[in-house]
């Protein structure tokens, strides 16, 4: 499970995370709805630790990090390497194939045989229907593609949870039903998943598990039923505003 | 004229293989290696307790220091002050120790400046990316940050490269027989300076022929990820 407890973040004039509480459990799907600024984002990106929050507890599986003392080295890689991260615009290393930019991590960081390593990699762009791409570079792809070889990335970490930061958000509607196929399969197959989207539809089909947060605060955590049953003025005011 | 030619060409080439091109070649390598660290620092941001800090931020500034003093001297200047000044506080070198210190110096810190603009032109976006697969500050660097940055960089740096051959005559004067003192010694005996000057020039030209097309095919293959954009 990853848990936050009274996580706190502040730029200068912004409260970006305001005393954040909140559970994420395993082998379910949680999607992270809210307004834009409301510090989606910043909470998916202080579980990885692209974000630095100052104050509050965070325990991931068997590892808990208090905010308010400084990070060891050591604690930054064990925490991030539990995670792997799927980016709006999918991040790709333009100078590596699409083989290497899913095999770098697995054989630099874990440390597996370059065989193994690409033999998992090209099982994993087998089940995204890319195996043809895997001596290209990512300037050949579509967007659609690319995001599809990063969650390839992403999973050939063997990571203990999967963050996805909007990921469909860069594409066109088309590109994005082949993204959302490979999420929906992922959700099926009981990974542990927190998704970041605008995508309604997307959320109301996938999510087990539904936080909204506005303003920096979780103003509502609960099953997608309980969201989509319109528990509160503001959630009801919010759904409607998606639907025009 | 052509008999001139024959019998002197073959000296001053020789001299560029002997002392020319060794002198270009070893410091700019090792101007290499102090750019990439000066950049690298300059672009760190301190962080820690106290005084690992303060240690931070003054190694910061030393090695600003040494940009500026480096970039605001001539050369020439630069080789007098190492070959001919330091012996008076009791630091000596060989011509060719001080010749390779002072190119190498002078080298780094132009080239600190190309590589710090080559870094700071990626996106961070790489860095996080990179990051988040739970690699280390150096894995980050080495795997991810430094061969595209070499990309962006190797046009600019191939410019310090060609300029330091050319820059490589002033060696001439800390008694180092390079191609440019071997064609002024010729002239003086055969008093054939235009002559002399001349062929001296063209084989400079030759050279830095030689490494403009080295040049182009490093770019094409550092390119090599681009060029099919759009197939």
């Amino acid at each position: 499970m990853i848990k936050l407890t009274n996580v706190d973040k502040q730029y200068k004039e912004h409260h970006a995370l305001d005393n954040i509480t909140v559970e994420f459990p395993e082998q379910e799907t949680t999607v992270i709805l809210g307004p834009s600024g409301a510090g989606k984002s910043t909470l998916l990106r202080a579980i990885n630790l692209l974000e630095r929050p100052q104050k509050g507890m965070m325990t991931i599986g068997d590892l808990t990090v208090d905010f308010s003392n400084n990070l060891s080295n050591h604690e930054i890689l064990a925490l991030r390497r539990k995670t792997a991260m799927v980016f709006q615009s999918w991040n790709l290393f333009p100078h590596l194939t699409i083989l290497r930019n899913i095999t770098e991590g697995p054989i630099h960081v874990l440390k597996q045989n370059k065989t193994v390593a690409e033999n998992h990699a090209m099982e994993l762009l087998e089940q995204v229907g890319l195996a043809d791409t895997a001596n290209r570079y990512p300037s050949q792809l579509s967007g659609g593609q690319q995001q599809r070889i990063s969650i390839c990335r992403a999973l050939a970490m063997n990571p203990y949870y999967i963050l996805f930061d909007e990921p469909t958000s860069a594409l066109d509607p088309e590109l994005e039903a082949q993204v959302l196929r490979v999420l929906q399969d992922l959700a099926k197959s009981q990974h542990s998943i927190i998704v970041v989207t605008h995508n309604m539809e997307f959320a109301r089909r996938v999510a087990d598990k539904i936080v909204f947060v506005e303003e920096g605060r979780i103003e509502f955590a609960g099953t997608s039923d309980e969201f989509f049953n319109r528990p509160t003025e503001r959630i009801a005011n919010f759904l409607d505003a998606m639907k025009f | 004229m052509w008999e001139i030619i024959r019998s002197t060409t073959p000296e001053i080439v020789w001299a560029g293989i002997k002392y020319t091109i060794p002198i270009a070649v070893i410091s700019f390598a090792i101007g290499l290696v102090i750019a990439a660290i000066t950049a690298l620092i300059r672009i760190s941001k301190p962080r820690g307790n106290g005084l690992v800090k303060g240690i931070w931020y003054l190694g910061k500034l030393i090695f600003s220091f040494y940009v500026w003093l480096f970039r605001s001297t001539p050369l020439l200047v630069q080789l007098f002050i190492v070959f001919f000044g330091l012996p008076n506080i009791g630091i000596q070198f060989n011509a060719w120790t001080a010749g390779i210190i002072t190119f190498s110096l002078n080298t780094g810190a132009y080239a600190s400046e190309t590589i710090r603009g080559a870094i700071s032109s990626l996106p961070s976006s790489q860095w996080e990316a990179a990051y988040s697969l739970g690699m280390t500050y150096s894995q980050v660097l080495f795997l991810i940050i430094f061969p595209q940055a070499l990309r962006v960089a190797l046009p600019p740096l191939s410019n310090s490269f060609i300029g330091l051959v050319k820059d490589t005559s002033l060696a001439s004067s800390i008694t180092i027989l390079e191609m440019f003192m071997v064609s002024q010694q010729i002239a003086s005996h055969n008093y054939q300076p235009l002559l002399m000057y001349s062929i001296v020039a063209a084989v400079y030209a030759v050279f830095c022929t030689i490494l403009t097309i080295l040049q182009h095919l490093l770019e094409k293959r550092a390119n090599r990820y681009e060029v099919a954009e759009g197939e």
